[in-house]
């Protein structure tokens, strides 16, 4: 299933320059000269019947800021959605094919697909091109046999059904706010306070996560999507 | 219904003059001159049973199969062209193997046969290839929507999904007593649990068999149920043979009843 052209290897001398940084960061390495960076916060946490979704909305060439307002919640199916990271070009490609096999799936079954089962093709696209993306993604939605369900699939293809999942370079910062405020049984607001309010935190200190709060909830009945505009966040700059 | 082919069922690449295609009924042929297979879709499962002949007093009982587990939860039975069939079960494996590690979850249904019928069809499709003469019955569990069905692929390509349906040489008596069965009750409790239905077709293959006078024969059965935890599995066998000595004694009370009845008649002369 490799549909991404194959691109020279990774020179990496590991022991080259033991003891010098270079003073870019471990995103900016991998990046290729001028390619877009979802330097990212996203986040996304299952409810009792749905999931909420939460990205920010800064995409950056190095120090640049290409787009403040872009969209990282993209939609895969009816009620299946995703966070994206990394590679603004690998993680739209992805978001396309899948989309694309999860269509022909759900013509094919004539039933709506199940969140696993949009999360196994998304990792069996990161995993089998691991040598050539750079994706870290969260995704997340409602079906009818698990109801909200959310999966993380970071760099290199591992995918995790987990309670909540954040992602991206920003969500290094919020790990030990969003374990202490985290609890099961949450309701669908309390869901979108967390997520707003641990995204909000994640832009005030990571310079490649800002803009704006994007966030989609999805139920069975439903897809509601709001923003939050960079003044309103609940803290921080 | 014999009609000749006269001429126009040398290939299955060719229709007759009035819209046949031969070679896919010869082919049915194939699979009603073989041993019966029977299966019913139960309150709380599927079971099928295929009466094996044996060909020979020498063959090692138990051993030729003609139900296959092609996925934890699909099952097949065959009949007609035994390595045909083969085939068929070989391709259905690889269908249901590559939907899982494609797509994360077990085949569906109606999937699983919809790509087995498209299978079986694209042989009727060539010049150069033949049609398969087997009709596959396919017990499957819907691991998403928690149900259980029957379908039957047969030689053609058409697939349809039953109650309760029969293949091979007993299958005209074998659906009258089908049809007797409760398989399709207005109010689902009221159908028979897959115990029942073991026991049910056991008596109907050996009730057909009285009736053909053929060689001696052994019962493959296989459940995919509540109580196999809804997996395909060989019906235990100390379970079938319960059930054989039940059918031959439920077999035997039917036929007292008959011949009392017809004293009975005489009495009143």
């Amino acid at each position: 299933m490799s549909y991404m052209n194959q691109s020279q290897p990774n020179t990496h001398q590991p022991y080259a320059n033991a003891y010098q940084h270079d003073g870019k960061s471990a995103e900016t390495r991998n990046l290729k000269p001028g390619e877009l960076s979802t330097g990212t916060t996203i986040m996304a946490i299952p409810f009792e019947n749905g999931v909420v979704l939460g990205a920010d909305s800064r995409v950056s060439t190095g120090t640049y800021v290409a787009n403040r307002v872009s969209d990282k919640v993209a939609q895969l199916h009816d009620r299946i959605w995703c966070c994206r990271s990394g590679s603004a070009a690998d993680t739209q490609a992805l978001t396309d094919y899948v989309r694309h096999y999860l269509s022909q799936l759900a013509i094919e079954t004539g039933r709506a697909p199940t969140v696993k089962t949009a999360a196994h093709l998304m990792r069996r696209l990161c995993y089998e091109n691991k040598d050539n993306l750079m994706a870290g993604v969260i995704v997340g939605g409602w079906d009818p046999v698990e109801k909200g369900s959310v999966y993380n699939i970071p760099l290199g293809g591992t995918c995790i059904k987990m309670p909540f999942a954040i992602g991206g370079s920003g969500s290094t910062y919020i790990y030990g706010l969003v374990d202490s405020l985290y609890k099961e049984g949450m309701g669908e607001e309390e869901a979108k306070q967390l997520v707003k309010k641990s995204i909000s935190h994640a832009m005030a200190r990571d310079g490649s996560s800002g803009g704006v709060i994007r966030t989609v909830v999805v139920k069975e009945d439903g897809n509601t999507r709001e923003y939050i505009p960079g003044n309103e966040l609940p803290f921080g700059p | 219904m014999a009609s000749s082919g006269s001429g126009y069922d040398l290939s299955s690449s060719t229709f007759s003059p009035d819209g046949r295609i031969f070679q896919i009924e010869y082919a049915s042929k194939a699979v009603e001159n073989a041993g019966t297979a029977l299966g019913v879709k139960c309150r709380d499962g599927v079971v099928l049973c295929v009466e094996k002949p044996m060909l020979n007093k020498m063959l090692l009982p138990n051993t030729s199969r003609r139900i296959y587990t092609v996925d934890t939860n699909s099952g097949v039975a065959i009949t007609g062209f035994v390595s045909d069939g083969r085939q068929v079960v070989s391709r259905a494996r690889e269908e249901a193997s590559n939907y899982e590690e494609t797509y994360g979850t077990k085949i569906p249904p109606t999937t699983l046969a919809d790509r087995i019928a498209a299978y079986v069809h694209y042989f009727t499709l060539h010049g150069s290839l033949r049609p398969f003469g087997t009709s596959s019955l396919i017990a499957s569990y819907d691991t998403e929507t928690k149900e259980h069905s029957l379908r039957m692929v047969e030689p053609s390509g058409v697939t349809y999904e039953y109650f309760g349906c029969a293949a091979g040489k007993g299958r005209q008596p074998a659906k009258t007593e089908l049809e007797k069965l409760s398989l399709n009750k207005p109010d689902a409790e009221d159908n028979m649990t897959a115990r029942e239905g073991v026991k049910q077709l056991a008596r109907i293959i050996h009730l057909l068999h009285e009736e053909g006078k053929d060689k001696p024969f052994e019962l493959e059965m296989s459940w995919l149920c509540e109580e196999s935890g809804w997996e395909h599995k060989g019906v235990p066998r100390d379970y079938i043979k319960e059930a054989v000595e039940w059918a031959k004694k439920a077999i035997e009370d039917a036929e007292e009843d008959d011949e009392s009845e017809d004293e009975d008649e005489e009495m009143q002369d």
